[in-house]
């Protein structure tokens, strides 16, 4: 009875982001660069000609040469080890403000985002009282009370950098806090510390290195704005205060200021471009996961279908019960298929020849597991196939026009006046931001051109119909005022307000209780009656089917495997597939039974 | 006589309600119930009756604020987290969703493994502890290796079984563990459930709103309705000939997969409305 588990692909573990990033051409190369630079800061008394505070006076403003390789500045001191040493103090101060930041921005918003209460109220409003403060603004009010330290000034900065972090963390941390793995973690026993650090840190990670990098960028073009003000510290090389000296004899030597400028430059964007490139390769490793899902379709797909030639078996056909009295044609499917294109320029087939013939007064239940293409074949009767969606071959005949074929807009007149459709979740599908009114009246009004006062008296006498006990009321309440079994009578309502053709009804009850389920089937059997309209019917239960279809597809993994009346279906199934989920079924089996002390038969107690 | 593993004495579970001094929400109001050990009680109910609140009150992961619910005699309703790390080990949970109650980033193997070191349970240990696991819940040994989304929703079920069962606990909270499979997919587990049952002798609360799982499942069965047990006793007995007219009108409400008995059943279950509609006249009058 246990099901042997598919052969899974090979090879999709984990592949580290730095490895990643070695592929991505602006990745290696804004790394390579960064790390020159942090290379060279760290060897600067090794690479250093001169000391980079010794000044000369013969050598003021010396020009490139032998003795000085990018020249001297107006104390006569040598630019180029100026440039490492002050690599040094640049970078390790950007580091000093992003460690604080990072401590303080990401344990704030940890603890308030795991813990939530009153810290949570307080460090949000702290974060949100930081980020309305100038930041430029305080640091220099604080270089005035706490004098030119640059160490200090780029603590500050840190803090006030902080919120940065608090929020990227906060955010992530709240949505995965009710996140089932972590309940099922503390019920596992794992203490707070340890599920923050194993489950809920892992989630921040990769967002918090790619802030990590913008924020370096932003410390030091700041480090690097404060010293060019000569605001910093006169005793230490950095980049900004040779900025600083290069500006004031930009005449006299104009490359004194070339030198740090194009420096800090390509730090900054090498800091900006790294992080873009790790955000790429962090959202693309969602893509090839999604690929090989569907590649796996395509190939689950692939293989049935290479099945089904081999056995030579179409889907098998039941003939008509005798003396049924058959509609005329309301809907005809014939080979129909849908594919998806993909990025690499082939297409995933995920519906293939599927034929269907859908009568007026009939309803047509669509039946199969997920990833069959039950859902995907009522959406290409609507043309609203998602995203990247088509129909690949196949005709769609309704009412002697070939829906496939049609162009957008002479589709639109079609759908919601002549094909109408019920959503699984009804509350998604219903506009908070509108009254149940409005939202009923306005398709009324466009398709049938009735006047608002006709449109008002039609949606009332809808909302009766549809068994909603105070239409009046439930005219002008909004969606979240109703429970969801009245909020699917109410899209019901809707779904026939044009008193449609054809009704394309997508797993109506499966999110409804049961005996709400029972109500809405009633409902949708009395208006099927009512309206002689053709129904097809999508679900997964079977007792749905049994209870409101006349006739029954069954789908396997994009291809009908079997249709016919109902009763043929259930009680002469011929394909194995469809046995297999008529045998599934539990309403018929026996119930457990008496608990017996039998049971407990190598237990030891 | 067996022994009672759990039991639920009056238990209420309050929300606090957003507003001020409003009254807190009671989701569950003074709820008995009792699992002895190797059984499966199977909670039925419809959205909102408080079933899924009891398995977490069970768990630990709900406010108890009356009542008390005894493990083997031991008090647990306001265990402290040290407390509840030594229950880690009596009681588990499998929960409805195997998409988000695995963690997307780790795999299979220290999925499995994270129950195991809290009780500090040494590395080669909790490798072979794996390969048992996965054995026991029938995925090849290579699965160990791979990240959950690499697995069906079948599949990951199992992965989350299996970490319930690390541990070897007494009693299994099993919130909708089949809901979201397909219909041949749920049976499959649902019979791993029951070897697994007659195996180890664990005792299973088993939470579902699908009567028909829940039949097939469960020894004893309640029923919810509005935070309140509404019937309660043995499986045959309640799913057979329910006496509650709510658990009637629930059994009356789910359609049977057979055309020409789900007719028959329809027309039932509109006399009953109206049989009960008039009952509830006449106790009005009276």
């Amino acid at each position: 009875m246990i099901e042997s588990p598919p052969p899974m692909p090979a090879g999709a573990a984990k592949v580290s982001l730095f490895r990643r990033l070695l592929t991505h051409p602006t990745g290696v190369v804004s790394m390579v660069l960064l790390v020159l630079v942090a290379l060279a800061s760290v060897l600067a008394p090794l690479l250093a000609t001169h000391d980079p505070n010794t000044a000369s006076v013969q050598q003021v403003l010396a020009k490139a040469g032998s003795e000085h390789i990018l020249g001297a500045d107006s104390a006569g001191r040598d630019v180029f080890s100026r440039l490492l040493f002050a690599g040094q103090f640049s970078l390790a101060g950007a580091l000093v403000a992003l460690a604080v930041a990072l401590i303080l921005g990401v344990t704030a918003g940890l603890a308030a985002g795991y813990y939530g209460g009153w810290f949570d109220s307080v460090s949000s409003w702290l974060t949100g009282l930081m980020m309305a403060l100038p930041g430029m603004v305080v640091l220099l009010a604080a270089r005035a009370v706490v004098g030119p330290s640059m160490w200090l000034s780029m603590m500050i900065f840190g803090v006030l950098l902080s919120p940065a972090f608090f929020r990227l963390v906060y955010a992530s941390v709240t949505a995965v806090r009710n996140e089932l793995y972590v309940d099922a973690a503390r019920v596992s026993g794992l203490s707070d510390v340890r599920i923050i650090g194993r489950h809920i840190l892992t989630v921040v990670r990769a967002p918090v290195i790619i802030q990590s990098a913008m924020v370096l960028g932003i410390a030091i073009a700041i480090q690097a704005g404060l010293e060019f003000l000569g605001l910093g510290d006169r005793n230490i090389p950095t980049w900004g205060s040779m900025l600083n000296d290069g500006f004031i004899n930009i005449f006299k030597s104009p490359t004194l200021v070339l030198w740090p400028a194009l420096i800090i430059g390509l730090v900054c964007i090498a800091l900006t471009l790294l992080a873009n490139a790790m955000r790429d390769e962090l959202e693309r490793s969602r893509g090839p996961v999604k690929k090989s899902h569907k590649a796996a379709a395509a190939e689950a797909a692939a293989d049935a279908e290479g099945a089904a030639e081999k056995r030579g078996a179409a889907a098998v056909v039941h003939a008509d019960e005798p003396n049924e009295d058959a509609g005329e044609i309301l809907l005809e499917v014939t080979d129909l298929g849908v594919g998806y294109d993909q990025p690499d320029g082939s297409t995933t087939h995920v519906v293939n020849h599927v034929n269907l013939t859908v009568r007026r007064g009939e309803v047509h239940g669509l039946v199969g597991e997920s990833g069959s293409g039950k859902t995907q074949t009522a959406f290409s009767i609507l043309r609203l196939l998602p995203q990247g969606g088509r129909i690949t071959g196949g005709s769609i005949f309704f009412e002697g026009q070939d829906l496939a074929q049609l162009s957008e807009k002479e589709m639109t007149k079609v759908r919601g006046k002549r094909i109408a459709y019920i959503p699984q979740e009804p509350m998604s599908n219903l506009d908070s931001a509108f009254t149940i009114g409005s939202q009923l009246m306005e398709p009324m009004r466009v398709c049938l051109g009735i006047s608002k006062a006709e449109a008002r008296k039609r949606a009332l006498s809808l909302l009766a119909k549809v068994g909603i006990p105070n239409p009046e009321r439930t005219f002008d309440a909004y969606p979240h005022q109703i429970s969801g079994g009245m909020a699917q009578r109410v899209l019901i309502a809707g779904a026939v307000s044009c008193e449609p053709d054809l009704l394309i009804a997508d797993e109506p009850t499966t999110a409804l209780d049961v005996t709400v389920q029972a109500e809405v089937l009633n409902l949708l059997r009395e208006l099927q009656d009512e309206l002689n309209m053709g129904v097809i019917l999508v679900t997964h239960n079977f007792g749905v089917v049994a209870d409101l279809c006349d006739r029954v597809t069954v789908m396997q993994t994009g291809r009908v495997v079997e249709t016919g009346p109902v009763r043929s279906i259930f009680n002469h199934a011929q394909h194995p597939y469809t046995r297999q989920l008529l045998g599934a079924i539990l309403e018929d089996t026996a119930p457990r039974g008496q608990y017996t002390l039998k049971e407990l038969k190598g237990v030891a107690s | 006589m067996t022994e009672t593993l759990l039991d639920i004495k009056d238990v209420v579970v309050e929300y606090p309600s957003k507003g001020f001094r409003k009254e807190p929400f009671k989701a569950l109001k003074g709820v008995s119930l009792d699992i002895r050990q190797g059984e499966t009680v199977g909670l039925v109910g419809e959205s909102g009756s408080g079933k899924t609140t009891l398995g977490r009150a069970v768990l630990g992961l709900a406010p108890v604020t009356g009542g008390g619910i005894k493990y083997r005699g031991r008090e647990i309703s306001k265990a402290t987290r040290a407390q509840r790390r030594d229950l880690s080990h009596e009681i588990q949970v499998v929960f409805q969703d195997p998409y988000t109650s695995l963690n997307p980033s780790m795999t299979i193997e220290q999925i499995l493994t994270e129950p195991l070191t809290v009780r500090k349970v040494g590395r080669q240990a909790a490798n072979k502890r794996v390969a048992e696991l996965l054995d026991q819940v029938r995925l090849p040994p290579g699965a160990a290796h791979r990240l959950p989304r690499e697995f069906s929703g079948g599949q990951r079920q199992r992965v989350a079984i299996a970490r319930a069962l690390a541990l070897d606990p007494k009693l299994i909270v099993c919130d909708e563990p089949v809901s979201a499979l397909d219909l041949s997919t749920q049976a499959r587990v649902m019979e791993l459930f029951i070897e697994i049952q007659e195996r180890t002798g664990v005792a299973y609360l088993f939470v579902s709103h699908d009567l028909a799982v829940v039949r097939h499942l469960s020894h004893r069965v309640a029923v919810m309705y509005h935070g309140e047990i509404v019937e309660w006793g043995d499986g045959e007995q309640v799913t057979g000939a329910p006496e509650h007219p709510y658990t009637q009108r629930l059994f009356m409400a789910a359609p049977i997969p057979d055309p020409d008995r789900q007719a028959q059943h329809r027309a039932d279950r509109l006399r009953l409305l109206e049989l009960q509609r008039e009952q509830d006249v006449q106790a009005g009058v009276a």
